[in-house]
């Protein structure tokens, strides 16, 4: 028991530093790619902190929903944080909840922030809340079909157990099956993070907001709540990716040394996938909402057949 | 303990339906009496229902009850077994809810519509429900299933000076017909076969089916059971009957007389007919997955509040359908085990989404009750005035939605492991189908949680969008401790649910002679497996702690910055704009146009605009828009069948000439016909 708390309470701590750390990382190389000085690797810190000594203003019209949200899309990012195995093959609470449970928990922070958007009662939360629902159901079949690939070649949906079976055939990435559940896993990514070409993340233009949409009306430590909770969220299907297809350097167990290999690896990781996001961000344009659907479809069919190559090869 | 005569109560709670139905008509010049009698008696049988499904399923030993009626094949017999006493208890729960909700419900009844002839009719609508669950007899059950297809009637069109109501009713009574038809035939097939009409006989009877008879027999069972299930493409009565009952009525309609199909499909096909080939169970398999997404695509459309609600009670029968059918896939292949854990994932799932559905159609009552209308447009806001029903409301949209740590993650978590177990469990090309299915299961999900946010935040959140919604009150006290009863349910079901699941273990011994529900629980009884060696496993329970846990530093850090910064209350942003008002707002209509947008091949949407202007069309006066998608079963389905029955009927008129002779010639005919097959060697 004490055992596990120590490891919940060190992977939660690697979380909440790691995660704005890999926003700022996001932002000042992709503002480098498109020949712009950036804000600097530690700004998200900064963002946060700033946000937390700020007071808040909330809309007359809102309800107890507004204010509970920001605390529910945080603790259920960072709760989801611990059932992923991060350094390490053995992730605290993976006993508790497999795959499946990241997934609808991950859901369960977004419904509540669809309706905090709307609680506001502008149509601009409205707005954000339609097209985040909208784009998060047609990407959750794609996403399924890849983890069911990866979960059937692992024959479990617990990602301790799934990460065990990688290691041990650490070369099995270059399965056709893989590659496509790969594949059809990082268009999602792109969807579910809020990137472009589905949403820009720097934008409050109206006709392409989403995220920003929802949360125009936070501010103060609200705002830093959601901020923090969806970069977490957005480190936690990266490190989803990369540990499911790439386990190299995951140790087997919570020795010292074994951690601080298993972290070496883990961020290295965890920046090539995120130069891979920015070089897709800086080479596409953000598509029109109603393109995006068949940019998932293409994701859904990648799932498609990554399920059917498991069954040919 | 032992001893306890589970039968006594048993019958105490039929005397309570039976006593109440007639108490009721008895005293109906006096409503509020009435509306004690009403309330009082169901509950009554409620808890009595209950005690008994509960001993029953604690001992775990069936009874039977046999009066000999005097007629051939028909006996009164009554078997009180595992499913029988799930469903008794799910039942049970629902209606202590709503006769706890009706006692405040019924009050607006009083001086205008005749409560006596209501609690006749819903008590008998609760009796001829235990009568289904409990017979053991085909007559006794067709007599069971045709009291309550015509009581739902008398309660779909209680509201009948409305022409929409009485359309509906019309519908309804009408399909109901044709799928107690469909069971009429199915039931005379096995009888031929057994050569008795007991439940009993036709489970000893099933190996000598041919398989010609099997097939055309799970045909007409399927039909009719599915009809009454609401499966797509017979699900048109649906949306239509739920919504026009009264509000406790249209929960109990979706809660529990639905599952009455699930009821006798678990038992008739687990049962009666053998083992069913493969084919049957994808067949059932593919049917739920269609009526899952299309159920909630057209859900997703409606934004009447009741019919939202009733095209959810098609998407959830579907994932129901989905556990039932990889059940009966599993079966054939030689895997019990697994079929055992889908059949748990299809039962929980009725009764969880019994529960929420009934919690959610209260939630609905509640609102209409206080608003005076159903479409979610003119309502929102009511979440100040009403904050225990909005409340209850939430609850339930997030355990409709399948969100942990409640009730609905569990049971679709289950669907989705045993739909995974079923690619490893079968062979061929059909295994594809199974992970295929768990996608349009997650498309499902995320679709059913995008409609609750907007069932939920269109009708309780921001600003009230008419006067009606500006002057609400809350519920009254019964009605919302009913709700809260359901609420409780949800979230007891949810995260104590390893406490829960060994109640399934007599059900899957009876049916399918496994055991699995508490193979299912790992971890110092926290954890739930799916029961495979490496299998997933989850914990709602944790779940729920760890969330409590993280909320607490998350909570801290903001009180305490809070208390030393200022925290207002301000305008929502309006653009520079001064003022923004409910017209502001985003409506249900706007919410959903993306998948409207997306889906257009489905809904052919079609829409028109009509703007007034004096100078340039960029400054309207006025502006009408009208929206409506295609009814696509209706207009290419079930109008070209009308339209034909119509047509066969005129023709048929040609041989009703009214002339005598002919008619006395037409008998002459029937009877050589009759002699010749009769006297055929």
């Amino acid at each position: 028991m004490t055992g596990l708390l120590a490891k919940a309470g060190l992977q939660m701590v690697l979380l909440l530093l790691v995660a704005p750390l890999l926003s700022g990382i996001i932002k000042t190389l992709k503002a480098r790619l498109q020949t712009r000085r950036g804000p600097g690797i530690l700004q998200s810190y900064r963002d946060i902190f700033k946000l937390f000594h700020k007071g808040m203003v909330i809309p007359d019209t809102a309800s107890w929903i507004f204010s509970t949200t920001p605390y529910i899309v945080f603790v259920t990012a960072a709760l989801v944080g611990l059932m992923i195995p991060m350094t390490t093959t053995d992730a605290p609470l993976s006993l508790f909840g497999g795959v499946l449970a990241v997934v609808y928990l991950l859901a369960l922070g977004r419904f509540f922030l669809a309706l905090g958007g709307l609680d506001a009662g502008s149509s601009f939360g409205g707005l954000g809340s339609s097209r985040e629902m909208t784009i998060s159901a047609i990407a959750e079949p794609a996403m399924m079909l890849a983890i069911f690939t990866v979960a059937l070649a692992a024959s479990s949906t617990n990602l301790s157990e799934m990460a065990k079976v990688a290691v041990s055939q650490s070369w099995k990435f270059l399965a056709p099956s893989q590659m496509l559940a790969f594949a059809a896993l990082f268009i999602v990514l792109i969807a579910e993070t809020g990137r472009i070409p589905v949403d820009n993340p720097a934008t409050h233009l109206e006709l392409t907001m989403i995220h920003e949409a929802m949360i125009l009306e936070y501010s103060g430590p609200y705002l830093a709540l959601i901020e923090w909770g969806a970069s977490i969220k957005q480190l936690v299907l990266m490190t989803l990716l990369v540990n499911t297809f790439f386990p190299f350097g995951l140790s087997s167990d919570w020795t010292a040394r074994g951690l601080g290999l298993g972290l070496i690896f883990y961020l290295t990781k965890i920046f090539l996938l995120a130069g891979l996001v920015i070089l897709v961000e800086t080479t596409n344009a953000k598509l029109r909402l109603f393109r995006v659907p068949e940019l998932l479809m293409v994701s859904f069919i990648f799932g498609a057949l990554a399920l059917i190559s498991t069954f040919l090869f | 303990m032992n001893t306890f005569p589970v039968g006594t109560i048993f019958a105490l709670s039929l005397t309570a339906y039976l006593g109440g139905a007639l108490a009721c008509l008895a005293s109906w010049q006096k409503p509020a009496l009435c509306r004690y009698i009403c309330c009082g008696s169901a509950l009554a049988g409620a808890v009595f229902g209950g005690l008994a499904a509960v001993l029953g399923i604690l001992q775990g030993t069936p009874f039977l009850w046999s009066i000999s009626s005097g007629i051939p094949l028909f006996t009164y017999s009554f078997e009180y077994d595992a499913l029988a006493g799930f469903f008794n208890l799910t039942l049970a729960i629902l209606a202590g809810a709503v006769s706890l909700y009706s006692f405040s419900y019924l009050r607006e009844f009083e001086g205008k519509r005749n409560i006596g002839f209501f609690g006749f009719l819903f008590h008998l609508l609760l009796l001829s429900l235990t009568v289904v669950f409990t017979a053991a007899n085909a007559f006794l059950f067709l007599i069971g299933w045709e009291v309550m297809a015509l009581v739902a009637y008398g309660l779909v069109a209680f509201y009948h000076e409305d022409r929409e109501t009485r359309r509906a009713g019309l519908l309804y009574i009408v399909m109901a017909h044709i799928d107690a038809g469909c069971l009429l035939l199915g039931f005379a097939l096995l009888m031929q076969v057994s050569g008795s009409a007991d439940f009993a006989s036709f489970r000893t009877a099933a190996a000598q089916l041919s398989n010609g008879q099997q097939a055309a027999a799970f045909i007409f069972f399927f039909l009719g059971f599915g009809i009454k299930a609401g499966i797509i493409p017979f699900h048109i009565w649906l949306p239509a009957a739920h919504p026009v009952a009264p509000s406790n009525i249209s929960a109990l309609l979706s809660g529990i007389v639905l599952k009455a199909g699930i009821y006798g499909m678990a038992r008739i096909f687990l049962g009666g007919l053998g083992v069913l080939p493969s084919w049957a169970g994808l067949l059932v398999l593919i049917v739920g997955v269609a009526s899952a997404v299309l159920g909630v695509l057209y859900a997703l459309m409606e934004h009447d509040l009741k019919r939202l609600l009733a095209y959810h009670s098609i998407e959830n029968i579907g994932i129901i359908l989905i556990g039932l059918g990889a059940a009966l896939v599993f079966r054939a292949a030689g895997h019990p085990q697994l079929a055992a854990v889908a059949l748990i994932a299809a039962m929980f799932h009725t009764l969880n989404h019994a529960i929420f559905k009934c919690l959610l159609f209260l939630g609905a009552g509640s609102v209409l009750h206080s608003t005076g209308t159903r479409n979610m447009e003119e309502m929102g806001g009511l979440i100040r005035p009403m904050p225990v029903t909005a409340f209850c409301f939430l609850i339930g949209a997030v355990a409709i939605s399948g969100l942990p740590p409640l009730n609905g993650f569990v049971s679709e978590w289950l669907t989705y492991q045993s739909l995974l177990a079923g690619y490893g469990a079968t062979g061929g090309l059909t295994r594809i189908l199974f992970p295929l299915a768990g996608s349009m299961l997650a498309l499902t999900g995320a679709l059913a949680a995008a409609c609750f946010v907007k069932a939920f935040a269109i009708t309780f959140l921001a600003l009230p969008r008419s006067v009606e919604s500006r002057h609400v009150h809350e519920a009254p006290r019964s009605m919302l401790v009913g709700m809260g009863w359901l609420t409780a349910a949800c979230l007891a079901l949810g995260l104590g649910v390893t406490w829960f699941l060994p109640v399934f273990d007599t059900l899957t011994e009876q049916l399918l002679g496994q055991r699995v529900g508490t193979n299912l629980i790992s971890g110092h009884g926290l954890v739930l497996s799916a029961g495979l060696p490496h299998g997933g496993t989850v914990s709602t329970a944790v779940i729920g702690i760890g969330l409590v846990i993280l909320l607490i530093p998350a909570v801290l850090l903001v009180s305490i910055r809070a208390r030393r910064f200022a925290r207002k209350r301000g305008p929502t942003w309006d653009c520079g704009l001064p003022g923004l008002s409910e017209e502001n707002e985003f409506t249900a209509t706007a919410f959903s146009k993306p998948l409207r947008m997306i889906f257009s091949a489905l809904y052919q949407p079609r829409r028109e605009i009509q703007a007034v202007f004096d100078v340039s069309p960029y400054f309207p006066k006025e502006i009408r828009f009208e929206s409506e998608i295609e009814p696509t079963f209706e207009k290419r389905l079930y109008v070209p069948l009308k339209d034909l029955l119509l047509w066969f009927s005129i023709r048929m008129r040609a041989i009703q000439a009214g002339s005598i002779h002919a008619y006395l010639a037409y008998i002459f005919v029937t009877l050589v016909l009759l002699l010749l097959f009769g006297v055929r060697p």
